[in-house]
This record gives C-alpha cells, structure tokens and sequence, in this order.
C-alpha cells in the first residue's frame, strides 16, 4: 500500500461503511428473518427482530400448498436452457470474430447491441398472439420451450459480446505456434484453445443465468400455469388473502438464494458483461 | 493473415448468431407494424380492415398516452438520478480501506440480484403496507402519521423500489473505474495542495466520465420497460399514476385486447426508444469511443 492510512480514520470510514452496507442489505435479511417466523409474529408490533420462535414450518407450507419445486425446476429448465442453446449458437460466432476479424466485424457487434435498444414491446404482441392462438399457453412443455427461446433470443447480445471480449484476450501467437509444431486443428481446440477458453466460457453462463433467472417481463406473459419459473410464481403474492408475510418471505428467500449466491462469485464478471466490455 | 478458407469458415460460423438475431429483430417489428395499419380486436372476430394510421391517431390523442410518457421520464429520470449521485458517494466511500472490504461489497450488491417481482413485493408488503409495514412502524415511533405509499406517491414508491435495484449496479460499475484511478495522480494532486472537492471535481469526476455514461446507457434501456415493479405493486394505478409506456401497451393487449391499438403503441415505444438510445448515445458519445 502506497499509502498510510490512519487506523482511526479507517475505523470511522469502516463504520461508516458497514451502516450504508446494512441499511442496503435490510430488505434482504427481513425478509430472511420473516421466513423464520409464524406469521402471527410476521406482523407483530412492535417489529421483532431476533427474539422469536423460530420455524421452518413456513418453508414446508409453501411447498405443499403450491408445489414450489415444480416451479423451481421451471426457473432451472428456462435460465439454464436459455443459456446453454445462446452458448451453442454465439460460441462459435465470438470465436470467428475474436479470432479472423474482418472490416465489418466491428459494425457486426455494434448491430448486435442495437438490438438490446428494443423494447419489448416492440416484438411482444406477435409472440403473445402466437402463444394464444397456438395455445403454447395450455401447454407446459410449449411454454417452456417458447420461454427458454425467447431468452436466448434477447440474451444473445450479451452472450456473444461479453465471449468476444474474452477471446480476443487470447494472444493468436498461441495458435500458430501449436500450428508450427504440427497440431492439427482439433488438437489445437482441444488442448490449446479450450483450457484457455473455460473461464470466459464459465463467467459468460453464470452471468446469463442470473439474467435468465431473474428476467420478468416476458416470463410474466408467456408462462402457463405449470411451466411458471419463480419470478411469475412469486407474482401471485400480489394480492393473496389473510396473513401471508412468512410464507412470501420463504418463497422469496428460496427463489433469489440461489442467484445470490452465484452472484457473489460473479462480481467481476458481472461489470464486464453488463457493460459490454465497456468497463473491466 | 485469415486465409480464404478460415474467412469462409469465419463466415459459417457466424451465420446463426446473425441470422437468429437479425430475424428477431425484423420479423416480429414487420408484423406488428403491420397489425398497426388493422382494425383488429380478439374480442371482434371477423375480418381485420385495413385503417390506415387511425390505430396511431387513437393512441397518441389518448390522454393516456402523454401520461404514460410524463411517467415514463419521471421513472426513469428519478431512479438514475438516485442511483447515479447514490452510486458515485458509495463507489467513494467503498473505495477507501475498510474493515471487511469484501463482505461490505457483498451486502451492497446484493440488490442486484433479486428478480424484480420479489423485490417489489418486499418492498410493497413488508416495507410500504401501512398497518404492518416497517416504515409504518417507523413513522409511528417518530411521531408520524403511516403514509399509503404506494395509494398517496404511488410513482415515488415505485422509483425507491427501481432505484434501491439499480442503485448496487451503478455503484459496482463506478467502483470498478475508481480501482483503475491512478494512485499517483491522486498523490500529484495532495502534493500541489488540491483538496477533496477540487480533487474530486477534477480528477475523479472526468475519470468516471466514461463509467457514468455507461451506467445511464445501460439502465435507460432496463428502466424505459421496467414492467413487473408496476405490475405486482400497483397494476398502473390508483387510475394511470404509474401506468408507463410498456404497461400502457400491455394492458391494451392483454386486457383490452385490441391488437391494432397496442400494437400502434408499441411501434411508438419502438421509435421512442430509438430517439432515447440516439440522443443518449450522441450526448456522452465521446466518452464511448476508444
């Protein structure tokens, strides 16, 4: 450290920090703490922050009354599917682009980012006429696979940018001088290009997973009953009837843990990706 | 150096992406321009008459639609400013040395990764409802009467929700730059006497410049459909007090059902977006260069 910093002005900024840092948090860890409660105690007031029974019974209750696994498994199928058909399809483009660019490559990506410009609006009422009038609606498995095409679709973009953005940091050097040393040319993906390739590959999926996880727009209006992934799922906690705090509060915990997590070790990659390579 | 064969290669390689993309892009734009110029509602069957740009004239001397646009901007506008000046003081601050440097950074960005109905409903039944809310709570134990947030400032509601979504991006996005500063020319500037504010406006600030710009572009196109905040909390109202663009349309297709109306409103939310991304783009374009 280039600098000495005075532990006492450390201990003010730290303070400082961790007030902002809690207050951010807040939301997040009520609602964790809420899951823990009866609802009873959910709304008791005063507010009790630690000193109540604490339950998982709200966990088992969600579960039983609305078959909460189901629709965990749709959030799986729908942000891993996205994510795994926009790997098969922009690998390959990010690849030639990083790797033989041409004159146009540049105009190429900037196209592709245009694209994100659109609202969804824009493309929304064919598709909403297509899953009515097709009945993809009364169809669990339609809907799931409309779901994972349509956020393939808008996730594209990033998917192929934010790869781009990782292969063009790998030096060409590498490639011919496997070539010289006679590889050939599935030997050079193999043992060359891949090893070289996973991090970008795995930061890429994590980010668009969390994208997929978490998108809302459309899932709120092309998801069937069955085939509803959590975003839709929690939705219908909009208007329910009698005390339901603790048990929104498990469902929500049980549906952004997982992203959370996943987020946490994603920091860095998230910047990269969300900024289009603009920022690192 | 890209021999023939690899260009064509090349060429191969990128057509799914490009052609997946660019049909995308065209072919659901052609058919709702198209269902634009019909008289066509679900709820009348029969044939869909061609109206020329009446759907369009409908749409735009609707009171509703210089409404949705008014709260469009004010959503927008109101979070980015939020998050913005909010994630420029935390970048700052998280950029100094801490205790629990980490953790600290992991608590602030974790709004980011709620989806958008669980952060909404949080905030709307946890935090805003007027008998068990918390700031319920808090407004009593200071003294104050419980505000109806989102029936009394429905859309300031829905902007404290965007922002405290957006606000954790802004500020990684701002941190990441900060970390690039140059400590050296931080060090220059204490040595020739600058001090926090002159330093701040002359050294940090133009630093960000491209950091910001690329926070207000990247959220005006999230927030500019921002959709399932309003839809959970409020469903665009009380009336049309949070009823934006992209829930102006969705509610003509989906509960009205006329598909030559919405579809008019979406084509306009198309070019809207497009004049936002230009002059967006154009203002701070400099700074996107390199």
């Amino acid at each position: 450290m280039a600098r000495n910093v005075s532990t006492r002005r450390k201990v003010i900024v730290s303070v400082a920090a961790w007030a902002v840092a809690l207050l951010i948090f807040f939301p997040i860890l009520w609602t964790i703490l809420t899951s823990f409660k009866t609802e009873g105690e959910a709304v008791a007031s005063p507010p009790q922050f630690l000193f109540f029974h604490w339950t998982l019974e709200n966990y088992f209750e969600v579960q039983s009354r609305s078959n909460y696994f189901l629709h965990f498994a749709n959030s799986v199928i729908i942000a891993f599917g996205s994510t795994i058909l926009g790997l098969i399809v922009a690998v390959p483009a990010a690849w030639a682009m990083a790797f033989s660019p041409t004159k146009r490559t540049k105009d190429v990506l900037m196209w592709m980012l245009s694209t994100k410009m659109m609202p969804p609006v824009g493309a929304f009422i064919p598709i909403y006429l297509l899953f009515q009038g097709f009945g993809l609606l009364n169809s669990q498995f339609a809907s799931r696979v409309g779901m994972v095409v349509v956020l393939m679709l808008i996730n594209l973009p990033i998917i192929v940018w934010m790869l781009y953005t990782y292969f063009k940091e790998i030096p060409g050097e590498i490639l011919e001088a496997a070539r010289m040393d006679g590889a050939s040319l599935a030997k050079e993906i193999i043992y060359v290009l891949t090893p070289m390739a996973i991090p970008g590959l795995a930061s890429t999926m994590l980010l668009n997973i969390i994208l997929a996880w978490n998108e809302a727009f459309w899932t709120l209006n092309l998801s069937s009953v069955d085939a509803a992934p959590l975003s839709t799922f929690i939705a219908s906690y909009s208007s329910p009837e009698g005390l339901f705090y603790a048990k929104l509060s498990a469902a929500s915990t049980m549906a952004i843990a997982p992203i959370l997590i996943l987020g946490w070790f994603s920091q860095k990659q998230l910047v990269r990706g969300l900024t289009f390579g603009a920022v690192k | 150096m890209a021999t023939l064969h690899t260009r064509s290669a090349a060429r191969v390689m990128m057509t799914p992406s490009v052609l997946l993309l660019f049909a995308w892009m065209i072919v659901p734009l052609a058919m709702t321009i198209y269902f634009s110029t019909l008289n066509y509602n679900l709820l009348s069957p029969g044939a869909h008459d061609f109206i020329g740009l009446l759907n369009y004239e409908y749409f735009v001397t609707d009171p509703a639609f210089l409404n949705s646009l008014i709260v469009t901007l004010l959503l927008v506008g109101g979070a980015l400013i939020i998050t913005v000046v909010g994630g420029i003081a935390l970048a700052l601050l998280l950029d100094q040395p801490i205790f629990g440097q980490g953790i600290v950074r992991m608590l602030v960005l974790a709004p980011f990764f709620v989806m958008p109905t669980v952060a909404a409903l949080i905030w709307k039944h946890m935090f805003m409802n007027p008998v068990n809310g918390l700031l319920a709570h808090l407004f009593k134990f200071v003294g104050l009467d419980p505000l109806t947030w989102l029936e009394t400032v429905p859309l300031f509601s829905i902007v404290i929700i965007v922002a405290w979504q957006w606000l954790p991006f802004a500020t990684l996005i701002l941190l990441t730059a900060l970390q690039s500063l140059d400590e050296e020319q931080k060090e220059a500037a204490e040595m020739d006497g600058a001090g926090a504010v002159s330093k701040f406006i002359y050294i940090i600030l133009p630093h960000l410049a491209r950091a910001i710009t690329v926070v207000i572009l990247i959220e005006t196109i999230f927030l500019l459909s921002a959709f399932a905040e309003i839809l959970v909390t409020t469903n665009g109202g009380p009336g049309t007090a949070t009823t934006n663009l992209t829930y102006l349309v969705y509610s003509q297709i989906v509960l009205s059902q006329d598909v030559g109306g919405a579809s008019a409103g979406g084509i306009i939310a198309v070019i809207l977006a497009n004049i936002v991304a230009i002059f967006v783009m154009r203002a701070v374009g400099k700074n996107l260069e390199a």
